[in-house]
């Protein structure tokens, strides 16, 4: 890796959580762009593009010029090269921890299978977030119009106004998105020796709230569970992180580099190169719902 | 028949039983009311991989029981089915009693509740579920109209053109109430049937299938309770009963070519998907679902009886036969659509530890069977309200015995 240690400090601090993020913005803002909202995003200016470097960087730099286009302009998408995936689930992981998911509400799990018989076994690893179709069937079942495709392509959930039906859980063919039961991770929490700590642990951390899509979410649940208890929850490509200029967790957290994200709109974009590539397919594309979500076999 | 010659003191023991029984089934439904709104679904088996459950087959269930008693009491008044006539008001009880039982099950099935005027403010209406919230709301204020109307028409002392003349309102309301009723019941199903994503719901014959199904059970509970609950023993009735009796043994011959169809083209080379979600049906964990109580209880015996018989007894326990066991019909339509992964390996990519909210076996728990015993308890002081409320619902005696004149 050909990077000197200040731009290696300066990368880490830009990929850094969304916790340390600063002010956050509300729901509306995320529709503007950059410059309408007058914020200054952070520019890689002293990283020059270097050959070899970290497609981390290279995807951070086209991340801010995506942003800095009007919304309608940009248009999310993401590959994952199934061949790099070491199934270390890190990406889940760190989506969990960035979303503050409860037990039960998870948006990017990975697929483990081992196919094969001895002695001719093999381990598949297969991602599996949110498509984000560009045909969704999640959104039309929505009795309330409480789920909807941005502009930039980014498939969202009003959680104020989703009614918890889970019409949409049903539709979902990937089954991508899951129900806030209202459950913590201090229920059930473990015994013995360290349940004392597992139950500390527990609590501080259903305490924290979520920044999803800007706002501030506090859980908690009774007559009238404040959301997104109740609520359906699917992965958004880390919008909340996105308007900071941060790459969504999952990307920022694949120690193999198997996840590549960025605008499909921008022909030059490593995201862009890499979905025309002949080993690239899409999960049930007999259905038309046509992924942004697109892996390489 | 026995059932009306039963002493007094032993028929007033037995309404002891059932006020006992009701009692108890009040005080456990509410506290399962109370634990759902205090806690949520939280005590549901139901999880993010099997969505609806128990609660979604019973409101299909009682929704259809309404369609069908609905559908009865509205060709009676549309195509002046005379013979069917005394039954008519009865019929308008029953649709009214089992609608708000089921709306009643869908509601404590939402994850917000307290957010379901939003179909009515914000309705999207390409969704399925708007258009039912929508149809229910209209049905609704339909029966209830239909209902006070007919109930007026019976009046003592009401005068003969007051009489043509709401049984002309009756005629017309009935009229939009049948392309209504058929909308929302074949609706139901289309809702199920919509969804691409789930093979077993994706069939252009679910419609239909439910729509029949509102048919049979509705008419099999009708049957039931003419034959236990009218108060007149007479000729008339029995003719009555009789003919009810050989209408719902078509219905449930139909019902079952339709099943027929719905489970034998999937199956026939035994291959594809589809093929696999009908074998588990069959020979599943829970094939006694559909072998013993669908289709021995609810088919088999039934058909045997109905056509053999003509003891309206017999015929009323065949009835409520068909329509007790045609749960289990709703709960193996909308469960196995859900129990298997759209991706293979995703049941063990991730678990949940603590609510076992990411699996996909189900078995309703204690929780989701004490709401709909809840249901049942409400349903139940319902229908005693609406018969002390309106006597008139069963005809005098000098209405029943005009039957089949």
């Amino acid at each position: 890796m050909s990077m000197d240690r200040r731009s290696i400090l300066k990368v880490g601090g830009l990929l850094g959580g969304a916790l340390g993020a600063g002010k956050l913005l509300d729901a509306d803002a995320l529709a503007k762009s950059a410059a309408e909202r007058g914020a200054s995003l952070p520019v890689l200016d002293r990283v020059k593009s270097e050959p070899g470097e970290d497609v981390l960087i290279r995807m951070q730099r086209e991340l801010v010029r995506a942003m800095n286009k009007p919304i309608e302009q940009r248009r999310w998408g993401m590959v994952i090269d199934t061949r790099k995936c070491v199934g270390c689930h890190s990406c889940n992981v760190g989506c969990i921890m960035e979303n503050k998911l409860p037990p039960g509400v998870v948006y990017r799990p990975v697929i483990d299978l081992e196919v094969g018989s001895y002695p001719n076994v093999n381990r598949k690893f297969l991602p599996r977030p949110c498509m984000q179709c560009d045909n969704p069937p999640c959104v039309p079942v929505c009795p309330v119009k409480a789920t909807w495709k941005r502009t930039d392509g980014v498939v969202v959930i009003d959680y104020n106004v989703c009614i918890g039906c889970r019409y949409c859980i049903t539709a979902c063919p990937y089954q991508a998105r899951t129900f806030d039961f209202g459950q913590n991770w201090s229920n059930n929490a473990a015994s013995g020796r360290d349940g004392g700590l597992a139950l500390e642990t527990g609590r501080k951390y259903e305490q924290e709230p979520s920044f999803e899509y800007g706002a501030t979410w506090r859980r908690g649940d009774g007559v009238i569970p404040k959301s997104p208890v109740g609520n359906a929850r699917k992965c958004t490509f880390c919008v909340h992180r996105l308007e900071h200029s941060q790459l969504p967790m999952c990307v920022t957290t694949c120690i193999g580099r198997a996840t590549v994200f960025g605008d499909l709109n921008e022909p030059g974009t490593l995201v862009s190169q890499q979905v025309i590539r002949n080993n690239a397919v899409s999960l049930k594309a007999e259905l038309g719902t046509a992924p942004k979500v697109v892996y390489l076999i | 028949m026995a059932f009306s010659s039963l002493g007094t003191t032993h028929r007033a023991g037995r309404e002891r039983l059932l006020w006992a029984l009701w009692v108890l089934a009040a005080i456990i439904g509410g506290l399962g009311f109370y634990e759902r709104l205090a806690h949520g679904d939280k005590a549901a088996d139901f999880s993010s991989y099997v969505p609806w459950g128990l609660w979604v087959a019973a409101y299909i269930y009682f929704s259809g029981l309404s369609a069908g008693a609905f559908l009865v009491a509205a060709a009676t008044y549309v195509f002046r089915i005379r013979v069917l006539e005394p039954i008519s008001r009865l019929s308008l009880l029953i649709a009214a009693v089992t609608l708000p039982m089921g709306l009643l099950m869908i509601g404590v099935d939402l994850g917000h509740l307290e957010r379901a005027y939003l179909v009515f403010v914000r309705p999207q209406f390409h969704s399925m579920m708007a258009w039912m919230v929508w149809l229910y709301t209209a049905y609704l204020i339909l029966l209830f109209t239909m209902l006070w109307v007919s109930l007026k028409s019976v009046q003592p002392g009401r005068n003969p053109g007051a009489v043509t003349n709401d049984l002309a309102t009756l005629r017309v309301l009935g009229l939009i109430g049948i392309p209504l009723v058929i909308g929302f019941a074949g609706g139901v199903g289309a809702l199920f049937a919509t969804v691409a994503a789930r093979e077993y719901w994706h069939s252009p014959l679910f419609p239909i299938f439910f729509l029949v199904g509102a048919l049979t059970s509705g008419t099999a509970f009708l049957t039931a309770v003419v034959s236990w609950l009218w108060p007149s023993r007479d000729a008339a009735w029995k003719e009555l009963v009789i003919l009810l009796g050989r209408i719902v043994l078509a219905l449930v011959l139909i019902e079952f070519i339709l099943e027929w169809a719905e489970f034998s083209i999937p199956s026939w080379y035994q291959i594809g998907s589809t093929y696999d979600l009908i074998r588990y049906v069959l020979f599943g964990p829970y094939w006694y679902v559909f072998w013993l109580v669908h289709l021995l209880a609810g088919v088999l015996v039934p058909v045997l009886l109905l056509a053999k018989t003509r003891s309206p007894g017999i015929i009323g326990l065949s009835a409520a036969l068909v329509a007790v066991t045609f749960f289990a019909v709703r709960l193996n339509l909308v469960i196995p659509g859900l129990i298997t992964p759209e991706l293979r390996g995703l049941e063990q990519a991730y678990s949940d530890p603590i609510g076992n909210r990411l699996t996909f076996a189900y078995m309703p728990s204690w929780f989701e069977w004490q709401l709909l015993l809840g249901v049942i308890a409400f349903g139940v002081a319902l229908w005693f309200v609406g018969t002390r409320l309106f006597p008139h619902v069963f005809p005098r005696p000098s209405q029943s015995s005009e039957v089949g004149q």
